[in-house]
């Protein structure tokens, strides 16, 4: 207790001081709560302006749905914006802390944030928490080299793909886009599609659900 | 046996017309005994922020003494008081700080916000934020509370019909909660004054 209290303000990063009593706890047969997750759908798709990304916006706690409206869909940069799907905890704090490092980057640099940039920071960052820091990821944004979409898996690898999903429905959502996806799409197309698969992801999946989020980024902006 | 149900505790808050009101029960336990019946879960910081703890009893008292160091520090060096969602801000970055060894405890935060605005939100035991705009719960009860909330909950309601609304909500659920109870413990709060009753409810 005194060491912490020399400590304000904290240095940043995780504590792990209370860790030795948890494990105590555990092994007398008190088990640790279950976090909120957010159990979701989360997609996005390149589509000829750009890239547009969807989520549903239940979050759950254990079977509860205990927000029924909750924003998956962080933004990262003006021009990048990402759905997290897994610990609900892990992913908001994972995707403002790259964000806060892409603004410092913007000022340092004086250029607009690539997408890649902020996939590389992401990926620094699970991969040396080994997984536990359990969040999946879609990231989607337009720079100067074009439109990127990319998934990230909490283990820290990434694939860059034209259309991906994430999370507890992502293979019912997925189901949609193999069939319906095609290259070159307009916005409206484009929107409808992203609708169709998180709205398949909703009906067929328990842990998605409530409304649609839709994010649309072209190269003239965000919304 | 979860850790949560240790002490066993309930919690609400919920919003109205420019007031808010944050309600828990007063009991504390040890598994199936209860050894106190006055225990204080809800906190206030100042006039306009509100926060109640639920989860194990102790990790809930340590997180307040941090949380009001860190505050005082706050009003130090700013010369005012923090507003709830900085308040909320720095309450989740104290709970994901230890996201590999966490605090036992689910807060429940209320406050006014500018114009007067009712601000409450809740989260989990690492700092998931959870905003809402009617209600929030926690505790041992939140199930029963999620539904009494659910069905009694009506937008823009006055100080004391909002009293009337969370007392039957909290009283209802912890009948069903044998961890929460022996009455409840509730604060109704407008921008110019703030009202604390005690409820009496089932002493069981």
């Amino acid at each position: 207790m005194s060491k912490s209290l020399v400590d304000v303000p904290p240095m940043g990063g995780f504590s792990f001081d209370l860790c030795r009593r948890n494990d105590m706890l555990a092994k007398k047969g008190v088990n640790p709560p279950s976090f909120r997750k957010t159990g979701t759908t989360i997609v996005g798709i390149v589509f000829q302006d750009g890239v547009i990304l969807g989520a549903d916006t239940r979050a759950t706690e254990g079977p509860i749905v205990c927000d029924k409206n909750c924003e998956k869909i962080h933004y990262m940069a003006p021009n990048i914006y990402c759905c997290g799907a897994g610990t609900a905890a892990d992913t908001e704090a994972v995707t403002d802390m790259v964000s806060s490092q892409l603004q410092l980057h913007r000022y340092h640099t004086g250029r607009e944030s690539r997408v890649i940039t902020a996939l590389t920071l992401l990926k620094k960052h699970l991969f040396n928490y080994q997984g536990y820091v359990s969040a999946a990821l879609v990231l989607g944004g337009v720079d100067c080299t074009g439109p990127h979409l990319h998934t990230i898996y909490p283990h820290g690898s990434t694939d860059t793909l034209p259309f991906a999903t994430m999370g507890s429905g992502s293979l019912a959502a997925m189901a949609i886009f193999e069939s319906k996806y095609r290259e070159g799409l307009n916005r409206d197309e484009g929107i409808k599609l992203v609708c169709e698969a998180i709205c398949s992801g909703v009906f067929n999946d328990l842990g998605s659900g409530s409304n649609v989020d839709v994010c649309v980024i072209t190269k003239r902006g965000s919304n | 046996m979860s850790i949560f149900e240790y002490n066993g505790s309930a919690l609400i808050a919920m919003v109205g017309k420019n007031c808010f009101a944050i309600a828990s029960d007063r009991r504390l336990g040890v598994q199936l005994q209860t050894i106190a019946t006055d225990f204080q879960r809800i906190y206030k910081f100042h006039d306009r922020l509100f926060m109640g703890l639920s989860g194990l009893a102790t990790d809930a008292q340590t997180l307040y003494q941090r949380l009001v160091f860190r505050h005082k520090l706050y009003q130090l060096r700013e010369e005012r008081d923090m507003k709830p969602e900085t308040f909320a801000s720095l309450v989740s970055a104290l709970l994901y700080e230890k996201r590999f060894g966490p605090y036992f405890c689910q807060p429940v935060i209320a406050g006014l916000s500018d114009e007067n605005k009712p601000f409450i939100c809740t989260m989990d035991s690492i700092g998931a934020k959870e905003l809402a705009k009617d209600f929030v719960v926690a505790g041992t009860a939140s199930e029963s509370l999620y539904g009494a909330c659910e069905a009694v909950f009506k937008p823009d309601m006055e100080p004391e019909e909002l009293f009337e609304t969370v007392s039957q909500a909290l009283l209802s659920s912890v009948d069903r909660d044998c961890l929460s109870g022996w009455g409840g413990h509730i604060y109704v709060v407008t921008p110019t004054e703030i009202k604390e009753r005690i409820l009496k409810g089932r002493m069981d």
